[in-house]
């Protein structure tokens, strides 16, 4: 691949270990990925308190960008589940801020020691599990056994009805698979990308008479980071809005 | 055949779908502009399900480049 002096693009996601821990036999070491996730948390609950701190009736420039998250999220949650969805707000909000951190935090490079927390799939894969798990027992909760008719759309034939449902129960399946995968797919693949195209700029420059044809592999990578920090946003902004939608299925039941 | 050069085609034939992602987005953003080209007004309250649509289109084209990045990188 694209390796120049022997770095490969896939390096930059190896945890590093800072602080060796175990726990019943899991290795539970305090890694740059933790450190990435205590440093987002301080910064969002820094920010929220510090902003909010004189709570004016009319916002300060500061109060004003956390109302900007508060509204946003608000109005998703409100438009997607109904004024109920209200108590699950507090779970939207946090998911929403937390990978919307995460994913930009990803973007500064520091070398050896940033790490994108989302780009492993044991982040998102526990992110979505919570939010599936969360849509099935609340569910099971409100409606009963009830819940299940979910899987049985309203207003079909009955002889259609052994080929639906299996095919309903495998989509309402894929969901936590699709949830998990399409945010650690979309960092992992554009972290590559921009390593890659930024490996090319050090290639062509080491090349001799080619290095003026350099500009154009970092026109491109600023171009990527750009994409990539608009993808950082939007994926925070799709888990958020989906985990809204599937809350809906749980508070509303059936079709 | 040789399994590392077997996965080196895989991966080239994997990464076709992203491809598939492109016709889909094309698609999704033509009929976006010709609907706001025709009701402009109602253009921006669509604006939410259009990223919305975006980011579902493109997690598949993804999903596609991912196995590719497997088989390239992930054994």
């Amino acid at each position: 691949m694209a390796a120049g002096a022997g770095h490969s693009p896939i390096e930059q996601f190896v945890l590093k270990e800072y602080i060796p821990l175990e726990a019943f036999g899991f290795n539970a070491s305090f890694t740059n990925s933790s450190l990435y996730m205590v440093i987002a948390v301080s910064l969002i609950t820094g920010f929220l308190i510090l902003s909010t701190r004189w709570r004016a009736l009319v916002p300060t420039r500061l109060q004003s960008i956390s109302e900007v998250f508060y509204e946003f999220i608000s109005s998703t949650v409100k438009e997607n589940i109904g004024p109920q969805g209200m108590q699950f707000f507090t779970l939207v909000f946090s998911l929403f801020i937390f990978i919307f951190v995460v994913n930009l935090l990803g973007m500064i490079p520091i070398p050896g020691v940033t790490i994108t927390v989302t780009s492993h799939i044991v982040i998102t894969a526990a992110l979505a599990l919570m939010v599936i798990g969360l849509v099935v027992l609340y569910g099971l909760y409100k409606h009963g056994f009830g819940f299940f008719k979910l899987f049985v759309p309203s207003g079909v034939p009955a002889w259609l009805l052994p080929l639906l449902v299996p095919i309903e129960i495998i989509s309402f399946i894929s969901r936590p698979i699709s949830l998990s995968v399409r945010l650690f797919a979309n960092m992992l693949a554009g972290h590559i990308a921009l390593k890659i195209f930024a490996g090319f700029i050090g290639l062509l420059l080491g090349a001799g008479v080619w290095a003026v044809l350099s500009p154009l592999p970092l026109a491109l990578t600023v171009a990527l980071t750009a994409l990539e920090i608009l993808v950082a946003v939007l994926q925070a902004y799709v888990f958020a809005i989906l985990t809204c939608i599937y809350l809906n299925d749980a508070v509303h039941g059936a079709h | 055949m040789d399994p590392v050069a077997a996965k080196y085609i895989g991966a080239g034939l994997a990464a076709i779908g992203t491809g598939a992602a492109g016709i889909g987005l094309g698609t999704l953003f033509g009929q976006f502009l010709s609907g706001a080209l025709r009701n402009p007004s109602a253009a921006d309250g669509q604006r939410g399900t259009l990223l919305l649509g975006f980011a579902l289109t493109e997690a598949l084209g993804i999903f596609a480049l991912l196995i590719a990045l497997l088989l390239l990188f992930g054994v």
